[in-house]
């Protein structure tokens, strides 16, 4: 009796402790900790608001991206931005942006071109994510001859100046945005191997996954229930840092005419068929680039302020 | 330390031997028959036969690559079909134009980050502070061929009449040739030989040669037109150092031999110099040399934005024109640089902490 009474007590009183102290998850304590840093925010502000741009595309622009407005409207190529409320003269049609040199509006373009660059910038990352993750993680669980000859070629892809390997893959595969995709998957895939062996190699030691195995659990059960989720960290703040970093090569890559095909609304290739006018038509080129940096700012930003609220060492 | 170095180039060779051979896979990976690609329109069946005997494209694949990797060993790299000579004769013309970008570039990033680093570093959480991060962040996220653009727009146009006035393209003013040193100081040289070509290929250095001969008027011309180029280059690796001196140094401030050194009362100078610093400034080492393969990746574009005629261009050009003997080439020597670069960063890098040298 008195026994059974300490113990109804006991159960109370962790009943009351955790009602008083409610555990805080990992993920609220992240989120605490991402929404404390300023740069975080502002990274996250400006990728929620292009992806908001690439949804609403269609209604918050005037035109169709590749609409040519010849004999619709008495503009003409390469037209200055012209704003009414900024002093344009009211009788002009109103091109926040100006035109290019085809007569179609910049400013739907750039809008458009939102969903090409985000698109494209998921697409790279979830291809790279999904082959480097793979290897990582058998490389990484099996260990001897298939980590060493996947982790020597991750070695030889590191080897090359990324750039330049995605170009002579592009060379290879012909020109087009999906080739360009898929080049900068691959040189963004040793990233993602390195990283994930890592974590697999430090995981398989810890002792959860000594008491899976010891229940009875398969190599692939414990890859994918024990050591991913636990691995995982690190490549969220790889895979947004990834997303910049594709989106500025893949606009390299337009540049140079191997990526995006016009008349595509992809700022990359607005930018490169423009750059023989730079002296004339400044706009032309200024607009799309600015929208590629913002865009890989926010997404650098975004990553560094996960990174400090994922890894609490570095909270100082 | 011997035997540091020895690992460390040791494990270098099967990273070249895999690039040679990644190379040498994605050329054969090219849809069609190496025939008709490389000669284009001279591809009759007879050409063909030809062509295939010549070029040892009937042997195994296996002996193709033994063959292809003894060619590139003695730096027999084939014959541009585009620009119908040699390809290492290509690369004695191109390659110096596009290192002293690279280096002109890598000077810029590390004469401007690391100082940068320093003041963001010694104004930890001031306006100063984040001011300088707020720049690295945009710097970092810059596309390289936009902010050349824009560059040669203001510099070229809007301060054009101006006496900070840039030229938008170009290696050199139209009708300017530097006399190469070795004509300058009379020095006999037979043709083809491979003394000759060295030379040639040291006084292609264009900005070093007019230096070394003091052609002044040239190399400033030559400096004028770097200018542009080589800051649009620089603006990535410069932020990236920036950033990691910032946050190297600050951590080396917050350890026991700071704390020491304040404590047995050195100046505050002093300790920032002597002895956070010194030690901060071993992973800026390693990201500088890095830094190697956005340069030589960035050049491809930097070249294009400014007209200039090195190893970027001319890779461009070999692409759209599918001169796969340049391609081939081009891509091996620039990523053995590139690795052997990293190579000389590890050692310098074992030479700085000797605890890297025993592990």
């Amino acid at each position: 009796m008195g026994t059974k009474k300490t113990v109804e007590i006991l159960e109370a009183n962790l009943q009351d402790a955790n009602l008083t102290e409610k555990p805080t998850s990992q993920w609220a304590l992240t989120i605490r900790r991402f929404r404390g840093r300023k740069s975080g925010m502002i990274g996250l502000s400006i990728v929620v608001f292009l992806i908001l741009i690439a949804i609403f595309a269609p209604i918050i622009s005037p035109y169709e991206p590749n609409e040519v407005l010849i004999g619709k409207e008495d503009v003409g190529p390469r037209e200055k931005p012209c704003v009414h409320i900024l002093g344009c003269d009211p009788d002009q049609p109103q091109h926040i942006l100006g035109t290019d040199a085809n007569v179609r509006d910049e400013y739907t373009r750039i809008v458009f071109g939102a969903r090409v660059s985000l698109t494209l910038g998921f697409f790279t990352v979830t291809l790279a994510l999904i082959v480097g993750t793979t290897f990582g993680a058998i490389a990484g669980y099996v260990g001897g001859a298939f980590d060493n000859v996947t982790m020597r070629v991750m070695d030889v892809i590191l080897g090359f100046p990324s750039l330049l390997l995605a170009l002579v893959i592009v060379s290879v595969l012909g020109p087009g945005l999906q080739n360009a995709l898929i080049a900068i998957a691959v040189v963004s895939i040793p990233a993602y191997a390195r990283v994930t062996r890592a974590q697999v190699l430090s995981i398989k030691e810890t002792d959860f996954v000594s008491a899976s195995l010891a229940l009875g659990a398969s190599g692939r059960q414990i890859i994918l229930r024990r050591v991913l989720p636990n691995a995982l960290t690190p490549l969220v703040v790889l895979a947004t840092l990834g997303v910049a970093t594709a989106i500025l090569e893949a606009a390299g890559l337009s540049f140079l005419g191997l990526g995006a095909q016009p008349p595509l609304a992809e700022w990359g290739t607005m930018l490169a068929t423009e750059r023989n006018n730079v002296f004339t038509s400044p706009h032309l080129v200024f607009f799309p680039g600015l929208m590629i940096m913002i865009t890989v700012l926010g997404f650098n930003l975004m990553g560094d302020g996960l990174r400090d609220a994922l890894d609490p060492s570095l909270n100082k | 330390m011997l035997s540091f170095i020895t690992r460390r180039t040791l494990l270098a060779i099967p990273v070249l031997l895999g690039i040679m051979i990644v190379v040498f896979l994605l050329m054969r990976a090219i849809p069609g028959d190496p025939c008709t690609s490389m000669l284009g329109e001279r591809a009759t069946p007879e050409a063909c036969v030809e062509f295939n005997e010549a070029n040892g494209l009937n042997d195994p694949i296996y002996v193709q690559l033994g063959i292809y990797m003894k060619n590139v060993l003695t730096f027999n790299l084939g014959e541009s079909v585009r620009f119908s000579r040699p390809v290492t004769q290509l690369l004695i013309e191109r390659l110096p134009l596009t290192t002293e970008l690279a280096m002109s570039a890598l000077f810029i990033a590390v004469a401007g980050g690391v100082p940068l680093g320093i003041i963001a570093a010694r104004k930890h959480n001031t306006l100063i502070d984040s001011g300088t991060m707020a720049m690295a962040n945009i710097g970092v996220s810059m596309p390289v061929f936009w902010l050349g653009l824009m560059l040669a727009y203001f510099f070229a146009v809007v301060l054009r009449d101006t006496p900070f006035a840039l030229p938008p393209g170009g290696r050199l003013s139209a009708g300017v040739f530097p006399v190469p040193y070795y004509e300058a100081w009379g020095w006999n040289l037979t043709e083809g030989t491979f003394w000759a070509r060295f030379n040639e290929y040291i006084a292609n250095h264009y900005i070093f040669d007019t230096f070394i001969t003091a052609q002044w008027a040239i190399f400033w011309d030559l400096i004028r037109h770097m200018i542009l180029p080589a800051i649009a280059l620089a603006t990535i690796p410069l932020a990236i150092i920036a950033r990691i001196t910032r946050s190297s140094l600050l951590e080396a401030m917050n350890k026991d031999y700071v704390r020491t050194a304040r404590a047995k009362g050195a100046p505050e100078r002093r300790v920032v110099t002597r002895h956070a610093l010194r030690n901060s400034l071993l992973p800026v080492v390693t990201i500088i040399g890095l830094q190697m393969g956005l340069l030589l990746g960035g050049a491809v574009l930097t070249e294009t934005v400014f007209k200039l005629a090195g190893v970027g261009t001319a890779l461009f050009d070999a692409i759209i024109g599918r001169d796969y003997a340049v391609v081939q080439g081009f891509t091996v020597i620039i990523a053995a640089g590139y690795v052997i670069v990293n190579l000389l960063v590890d050692l310098s890098y074992g030479y700085l902490d000797p605890r890297i040298r025993v592990k």
